[in-house]
């Protein structure tokens, strides 16, 4: 048992109905009692989809477990299908059901529906959402595009003369961070570089087009930790060459490109010439001086973790100080990355954890999901999302892709915006005993914030309330801690909020490092030069 | 029907209503579309400001929390689920062993918790985890510092509101026994706190206590029950809790709910009449917040009035809201959706329904959607789940989540409970796009 306040990832059932959400005539059997439903509202309220996700819950309530869930469970199978219609349907049980163990895939494969069945074993004790996308999507995929497969060393054909090179396109779903953008700008991507699409999967696809996945080339695997295995296996089936390059930043792109390029047997040097994204411009230009060094803190799944790492320290010359992700599946990849930027790895799901490492490095900014939001408004420190879970405001109305040129445009406005703008930041020290330059100033451009935050949307009324105190209390006082003298204090006051955290906590490190019990304007000081040496 | 309401006797009655108490309910069996009773806590952690819920789960338990709360809060809460694991499961772990080593961390962290839910789900309940001993072993414990409880908001035995039922009937045993001499009234269900300090003003110009309140905003201000306590419903899904108060001595006072103008007054009426209040009182009490009522829902009633609403079935709140729009409002409901009919609660209400209303309990929610397609209500009230797919039909929805969370009870808030219809058909009537 562990506990949990919030969590990065939705149960294992969850992951398979974003893949039959995705698609366009699969059709989803859930074995599972009345409140499950509650997913529907992730599809509906959070991705602002028009239709009810493709899901049926057999709703079983108490009072028929000693009865019969089974037959429950066949009659919303035969409901489903003859209400719904769909192409496939997949079979599956919540956790609830696993434990009632009513085996939903034998008793629809023995129903002799019109329409291939698909089971899953999801176990829900053990795994979550994303595994749970990634094994719905492999099975789906197997299913549908392994009775195409040739005999086991099988070399595949060379491309007919003439004919433009094709690939397919893995892993954006729906409720996906800004994957319907990013299919977008890398199926544009791929047609100036010289690449047809063939399939689009899971998001788009039918079941037929599933089954054509073995005429393109290549995969481009845009989000392991949903296509990965599939792609692993197509790869294995069809001799399909398979792209990991992660179109992400300027210089994610340019990887990419190259890859595909050479896979293709291309020649992408002009466009690789060419200056597509404005980032290079603007990270150069004079006015970016002062993000020179921004300590930041990355939180999210592996893929936008690690590359996010990748466009902060070499795209926008922040110092990584952090950088960690919840897909436990995925620690090795993240650790090898944050070898690269010298920082220790922060591989949890636990949010509580992660709130304590982002209080402990007080960074400049975070990039991280819905939850390091969360954690660094109540920090006070500037926060841009980079990755699911997901939140209404991570589906904009605007063209926002993460991926591509577009998308590294995309990651210098948001990751920016929520600092302080060079000039403001020194006009700031400078005239700090002015009115205006009060605590809670926050950068102009962002409103009345009493804190910088992403955006300026209203939070309920319930959420400023002051009733409960946190769950974590943020770095709790070592006893025995140095008292500030009236004067160190007031100085204290005269240092700009967002920095001011940090200028309290090093200077009681440095104080109680040195036995003082009392800290004046000296300390102060002091520990300043000794902090920025 | 055999004793008339106090509704009848207090207030004008509207002309068109006859009632449908012997009307027929259809119950419907099928695929339903409601929260389970853990979404309960999203509110009750606000209302108890010193008790933690305690889920022993899932992880699909932690996510429907996050997900129902994620919409519409995002503070730090005063709940958390234990998931249960594989481990606990094969046996490798003891379950409650891991349940005390989470409960001490969790005590220890926040040593301003004075009342601990442990809340049962699906999966604790199919495992036959035995969340009552683990309570009374925790209690024995960690008591009298902190008093530790337990109720089941699993989704095969509660539906969404009936949560709170459920947590309230688990505080019924921890309340002080009253004397019997001792009269007083119990108001029975949560309020938000400006609508509490309104019905006391209310009650005390009238004469009628002392007032208190289940849920309490504090764990120890749990109130005192016994024969001479009068309970008042303040909302239609209470029923275990008032079956265990009623076996305390409590008696309830059969009224409307105080949903609108009429309900309101209605309601307070039962409880001014068991006081003995004289009419003249009474109808002073009540005078100027009517008033202010009637201005406020004719406002609203310009725009609402012969449109026609479709319930589906969520809170268990859409018999008394029916009878409101019907009867304040002027409008008609096609179907009034219910995932449980108490009939005995809900007696006031029924006789107060237009005749012949079609009342479903239960749901087939794919059947239910085709009827609504069908009768293309003016308004639907749904769940969150159904709400974007009907408005991409055409279908201008309420969603029935923000009547349980928003203070829609009292006179001062019927004009609000008026707007919260008004608000989607006024919306619609803007937007040129
Ligand atoms: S329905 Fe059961 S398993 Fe699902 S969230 Fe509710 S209590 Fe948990």
């Amino acid at each position: 048992m562990h506990l949990a306040v919030w969590t990065y990832e939705g149960p294992p059932h969850v992951g398979a109905m974003r893949i039959a959400a995705s698609m366009r005539d699969v059709h989803y059997v859930l074995h599972a009692p009345q409140g499950d439903t509650y997913a529907d509202l992730l599809f509906t309220m959070i991705a602002r989809q028009k239709a009810r996700p493709p899901v049926t819950y057999t709703t079983f309530q108490a009072r028929d477990l000693g009865g019969d869930t089974a037959g429950l469970f066949k009659a919303a199978c035969a409901d489903a299908y003859d209400r719904f219609r769909p192409a496939a349907l997949l079979v599956g049980s919540s956790c609830t059901a696993e434990l009632i163990q009513d085996d939903p895939g034998g008793l629809a494969e023995g129903m002799d529906l019109p329409i291939p069945v698909v089971p899953l074993e999801l176990p829900a004790y053990q795994r979550k959402e994303n595994w749970g996308a990634a094994e719905t999507f492999y099975r789906l995929v197997r299913a549908f595009a392994g009775p195409s497969a040739p005999p086991p060393g099988t070399a595949r054909a060379p491309r007919a003369a003439g004919h433009r090179p094709r690939c397919n396109i893995l892993g954006p779903t729906a409720l996906g961070f800004r994957h319907r953008d990013d299919v977008t700008e890398i199926v544009s991507l791929l047609g100036r570089i010289g690449v047809d699409v063939n399939v689009v999967a899971p998001l788009g696809a039918s079941v037929a087009d599933l089954a054509r996945l073995g005429e393109a080339e290549m995969n481009v695997v845009l989000y392991p930790e949903v296509a990965g295995v599939a792609a692993a296996w197509l790869g294995r089936t069809f001799g399909q060459r398979t792209i990991r390059a992660i179109p992400i930043g300027v210089l994610g792109t340019r990887g990419f490109i190259a890859e595909i390029a050479e896979a293709a047997g291309l020649d992408a040097d002009v466009l690789l010439a060419a200056e597509e994204s404005r980032l290079p411009w603007y990270s150069r230009s004079v006015d970016s001086t002062y993000l020179t060094g921004k300590r930041v803190f990355i939180f999210g799944d592996a893929t936008h973790a690690i590359a996010a790492a990748r466009v902060a320290a070499k795209e926008l010359g922040f110092a990584v100080v952090g950088l960690g992700t919840y897909a436990r599946e995925f620690g090795r990849e993240v650790r090898e990355a944050a070898a690269e930027y010298g920082v220790e790895p922060l591989i949890t799901d636990d949010y509580l954890e992660v709130e304590a490492k982002v209080a402990e490095l007080q960074p400049e900014l975070v990039l991280g999901t819905q939850m390091e939001r969360h954690i660094a408004k109540r920090l006070g420190i500037p926060c841009a999302v980079i990755s699911a879970p997901v939140h209404v405001q991570d589906f904009p109305a605007r063209y926002s892709p993460q991926m591509g040129f577009e998308g590294a445009n995309v990651l210098f406005d948001t990751w920016v915006h929520p600092l302080m703008m060079g000039l403001e930041e020194h006009l700031l020290g400078m005239f700090r005993d002015d009115f205006e330059f009060h605590d809670g100033a926050a950068p102009s451009h962002l409103g009345h914030a009493p804190t910088p935050r992403t955006e300026p949307a209203p939070e309920p009324a319930l959420a400023v309330s002051t009733a409960a105190p946190a769950v974590a209390p943020a770095a709790p006082e070592p006893p025995g801690q140095p008292g500030w003298t009236p004067e160190a204090e007031k100085e204290l006051g005269r240092i700009p909020f967002f920095v001011r955290g940090k200028a309290r906590r090093n200077t009681e490190r440095f104080a109680s490092e040195r036995g003082l019990v009392r800290i004046t304007v000296e300390t102060l000081y002091d520990a300043k030069a000794h902090f920025s040496r | 029907m055999n004793h008339p309401s106090p509704l009848s006797r207090l207030a004008p009655r509207a002309g068109a209503l006859s009632g449908c108490a012997e009307g027929e309910v259809i119950h419907e069996r099928g695929q339903r579309e409601v929260f389970c009773g853990l979404t309960g806590i999203i509110w009750l952690h606000r209302k108890i400001q010193d008790a933690f819920f305690l889920i022993v789960g899932s992880r699909t338990c932690a996510h429907l929390m996050q997900s129902a709360a994620g919409v519409m809060i995002f503070a730090e809460p005063r709940f958390a689920t234990a998931i249960i694991d594989e481990r606990d499961l094969a046996g490798l772990a003891d379950a409650n062993e891991e349940l005390d080593r989470l409960v001490t961390k969790l005590i220890a962290r926040r040593p301003d918790i004075r009342l601990l839910f442990l809340v049962g789900s699906c999966p604790s309940e199919v495992i036959k985890l035995d969340l009552s001993r683990a309570a009374q072993r925790l209690d024995s414990v960690l008591s009298p510092g902190v008093r530790v409880l337990n109720y089941s908001g699993s989704g095969i035995e509660t539906t969404f509101t009936q949560g709170e039922d459920a947590c309230l009937a688990a505080l019924v045993p921890e309340m002080a026994e009253a004397k019997a001499e001792d009269r007083s009234l119990l108001i029975v269900g949560a309020l938000a706190e400006t609508v509490e300090d309104q019905f006391r003003r209310l009650f005390a110009e009238m004469g009628v206590g002392p007032v208190t309140f289940l849920p309490p905003r504090r764990a120890a201000e749990l109130p005192a029950v016994g024969p001479g306590t009068r309970m008042l419903l303040a909302q239609p899904f209470l029923a275990d809790t008032a079956r265990s108060l009623e076996t305390r001595g409590a008696k309830r006072l059969a009224a409307p709910f105080p949903l609108g103008m009429e309900g309101t007054t209605g309601w307070l009426a039962a409880a001014a009449e068991e006081w003995g209040v004289p009419r003249q009182r009474f109808d002073d009490a009540v005078a100027a917040p009517r008033r202010r009522a009637a201005i406020a829902l004719a406002a609203h009633r310009e725009r609402l009035e012969g449109s026609r609403i479709f319930f589906f079935p969520d809170s268990q709140l859409e018999i008394p809201l029916a009878r409101f729009c019907a009867a304040e409002l002027g409008m008609t409901p096609l179907e009034i959706g219910t995932p449980y009919l108490h009939r005995e609660h809900l007696a006031e209400e029924l006789a107060l329904l237009p005749a012949g209303s079609r009342i479903v309990e239960g749901q087939h929610v794919e059947r239910q959607l085709d009827r609504c397609r069908e009768a293309r209500p003016d308004i639907a009230v749904c769940g969150l789940g159904l709400a974007n797919p009907l408005e991409a039909e055409g279908i201008t929805t309420k969603w029935s989540i923000e009547l349980v969370f928003t203070p829609i009870q009292g006179f001062d808030q019927a004009g609000d409970l008026a707007g919260l219809f008004a608000r989607p058909l006024s919306r619609r009537d803007r937007l040129e796009v």
